[in-house]
């Protein structure tokens, strides 16, 4: 039992640190510090950044261009990506239809497709849920009719994450009605430059431009778009779902946001007193605190069984669960730290020297808001725990 | 990083965790827990002679362990047999006599059995409340006050003592003949003494202790906290058969999501549980012990009583009864939080140090 970096470990987390410390522009950290929209531009420009030095798939295989990270090599890299303040990797190509076709896809589709992903001319949208299949998934009804070497497809997907910057989307959709739903679904790949594809944007809670519904009218696609067997999709969708929650945990970002609470709160003035002086809060932020610490082992430990088992397992599920707990409780605090402060509208305030919070904590109760997806999304919290009844009660 | 056990010690917890399930079985630790002495000499002598105590100590003081993992191994093993046998007070004392410089042979070798008298009704986890004081004598030293819920005490041959001298906190030594004992069993097993000194004579160990004891606390809430782990894995199988087995409403109530997703939410705060034992035991030896020793206590406090609680809750009926060994892990499981400083308390240090 050894929970200590190794010293090769250690020498790639300060390459990591000061890799990002000279080459982030200044803008984008900023924006990620205040959980500002991103640009379109910001995303592609460090995707670049990150495929240039040879570090954006850093969950793939070196056969196909990954750096051949270990789990703990790529944890070091998430965990101090978030201390330096740069973006999220967009997920949909690199850590959801990579692996997909790493495992499921033909030759040409791999050669095909991997090298637009790390280059940035292709970026990928999910198309899953649909108003009427959320944690319901395997009930949803777009289909795709075969007529001759096409498929024809009719329907509407929902909560597209993204889908505004994006040229593809990959598509759960209904290639058989009878039988069980789960074996009539199979994975396509869609162009939305078809005819017939309609993408409108949905505002979420907080007032941001962040997901889509997708509308689907007679769109004809391909066969060979349709990546492993037909009506053969569930299991593709489900392995994707594993590796969507294998970073879930978002340990990297509580860090920081903890930091972020505690510097606040000792600034912050209540009762003629710092806000950290207060018992209650005080308790909250200690309890917390104790909740991170025990995750991030969790995180390491399942990390670690990951790379002898050679990909993750169905505990990664508690890591969704509690990770996003924490999460949740972090933003909880960062919006009531500020009081009033938290108030106005996401950039309402445009004379800086007016401001009632630092502009890195301005938009904490926006992101409060937005930070609920967290427990829906990726297979919301419920559904984790059915799954976890399933693999590991055994109920 | 790597997260197996050194083989040294998968052979230490496979040892252990045999002996205990063949030989200790739930219905011999219920006859055994509960009447004086509260735990059962035969089997300690087993135990003694497995080198239990001295995977306790580290080589230079005799042993052959002693560090946080070699604790937590030999804890989690108890707790899954809930234990009853005094490891606990040979660990404090282990962990005393190593700070001191003392020899452990006769602890080690299971001679004397030892105890660590440390908190008191006033001061049970608070080492600077410690009210009993010594005073120096024409033959040595000489102690008064009363130690409260000294684990072990009711076979202690020998009692390590927190005390005030001068201003300092030190360590005595007392022959339990010196002393007056009170002895008593536990709600949830085992026993403990009040110990009761009115210038009863002592031998000064060290005169400034207050770094040892603390040391001790610690390495005493890694061990109930290692303890928790093991008796929560037990008692969430427990529960989880039960669930499968248990039929109303002519189905298993395993089949209900009401109590699927609860008994998920054990499951996760006793993985949690683990790792953050994990990390109080690398850090034992470490500057930052003392904060991770709270920061697991805290945790390990709050999800052995949920562990305890929805166990109890999903048996129904028959995790209330004695018989039914559920019942005293989940005893236990509850009992461990007023050991080495409860959630609360653990809390507040960590409030302290933000």
């Amino acid at each position: 039992m050894k929970l200590a970096y190794s010293d090769k470990e250690i020498a790639f987390q300060e390459e990591v640190r000061s890799f990002f410390t000279s080459n982030l522009p200044a803008e984008t950290m900023d924006a990620v510090r205040s959980g500002s929209e991103l640009t379109k531009q910001m995303m592609v420009d460090y995707h670049a950044l990150l495929a240039k030095k040879g570090w954006l798939a850093s969950t793939w295989p070196v056969e196909f261009g990954g750096p051949g990270w270990t789990p703990v090599e790529r944890h070091i890299f998430e965990e101090e990506s978030c201390r330096c303040y740069a973006p999220r990797i967009v997920p949909f190509g690199l850590a959801m239809l990579g692996p997909v076709l790493h495992k499921f896809g033909t030759k040409k589709q791999q050669d095909e497709i991997l090298p637009r992903i790390i280059s940035g001319e292709d970026w990928w949208c999910q198309g899953y849920s649909e108003p009427g299949a959320g944690s319901d998934l395997a009930s949803l009804k777009t289909s795709a009719v075969r007529d001759g070497d096409d498929y024809i497809i009719n329907g509407q997907k929902t909560w597209t994450t993204l889908g505004q910057h994006a040229n593809k989307i990959f598509c759960l959709v209904r290639t058989k009605t009878d039988g069980k739903p789960q074996a009539g679904i199979s994975f396509i790949l869609v162009d939305l430059d078809t005819p017939g594809i309609e993408m409108r944007p949905i505002r979420l809670i907080e007032g941001g431009h962040e997901v889509n519904e997708v509308f689907f009218t007679d769109v004809r696609v391909p066969v060979e778009n349709r990546v492993g067997e037909e009506n053969l999709g569930w299991t593709i969708a489900k392995y994707l779902l594993t590796h969507e929650r294998t970073n879930i945990a978002g340990v990297g970002f509580s860090m920081q946001a903890l930091e972020e609470i505690k510097a606040l709160a000792r600034k912050v003035q209540r009762n003629g007193k710092p806000q950290i002086e207060d018992p209650l809060f005080a308790a909250r932020i200690a309890q917390v605190e104790i909740d991170l610490e025990a995750m991030k082992i969790t995180n390491l430990r399942m990390l670690f069984k990951a790379q002898k088992q050679n990909g993750p397992g169905p505990e990664t599920s508690i890591l969704k669960i509690k990770g996003t707990l924490i999460g949740q409780e972090l933003k909880d605090l960062a919006r009531r730290v500020l009081g009033p402060s938290a108030a106005p509208f996401p950039g309402a305030i445009t004379d800086g020297n007016l401001a009632l919070a630092p502009a890195d904590a301005a938009n904490n109760a926006a992101r409060y808001f937005n930070n609920r997806k967290t427990s829906i999304f990726g297979g919301s919290n419920e559904i984790q725990r059915n799954i976890l009844t399933k693999t590991m009660l055994e109920l | 990083m790597n997260f197996d056990l050194t083989d040294d010690r998968r052979m230490l917890a496979d040892t252990l965790t045999r002996y205990l399930s063949d030989k200790y079985s739930a219905e011999h630790r219920t006859k055994v827990a509960y009447d004086a002495p509260y735990h059962d000499p035969e089997k300690w002598a087993e135990l003694v002679e497995l080198g239990i105590l001295f995977a306790l100590a580290p080589e230079d003081a005799g042993g052959f362990g002693g560090s946080g993992f070699d604790i937590s191994v030999v804890f989690e093993a108890l707790g899954r047999a809930n234990c009853p046998e005094p490891v606990l007070p040979a660990l404090l004392a282990a962990r005393l006599l190593v700070s001191a410089d003392e020899n452990l042979e006769s602890l080690l070798s299971g001679k004397k059995h030892y105890a660590a008298a440390l908190g008191e009704i006033d001061a049970p986890y608070d080492l600077s409340g410690i009210q009993t004081t010594g005073t120096a004598t024409d033959s040595g030293h000489s102690l008064s006050g009363r130690k409260s819920a000294v684990y072990g005490g009711q076979v202690a041959d020998i009692f390590l003592v927190a005390a005030k001298l001068d201003s300092k906190l030190a360590l005595f030594e007392v022959q339990a003949s010196d002393a007056q004992i009170e002895t008593y069993g536990m709600v949830d097993g085992g026993g403990a003494a009040e110990l009761l000194l009115d210038n009863t004579p002592a031998r000064l160990v060290m005169a400034d202790a207050g770094t040892a004891l603390q040391d001790a606390m610690n390495a005493g809430a890694l061990a109930v906290c290692a303890e928790a782990v093991g008796l929560m894995d037990v008692t969430h199988d427990a529960t989880i058969d039960y669930m499968k087995m248990r039929k109303q409403f002519g189905r298993a109530i395993g089949s209900f999501q009401v109590l699927q997703h609860r008994a998920v939410d054990m499951l996760t705060e006793i993985e949690q549980a683990r790792s953050i034992v994990i990390k109080a035991a690398s850090e034992l030896d470490g500057e930052s012990a003392a904060r991770y020793a709270s920061m697991a206590k805290n945790l390990v406090g709050r999800a052995a009583r949920l562990n305890s609680e929805e166990a109890i809750q999903m048996h129904g009926g028959i995790a209330m009864t004695w018989e039914y060994p559920v019942s005293h892990y989940a005893k236990r499981l509850i009992m461990i939080d007023h050991q080495f400083g409860d959630t609360d308390f653990h809390l507040t240090r960590i409030m302290n140090d933000l």
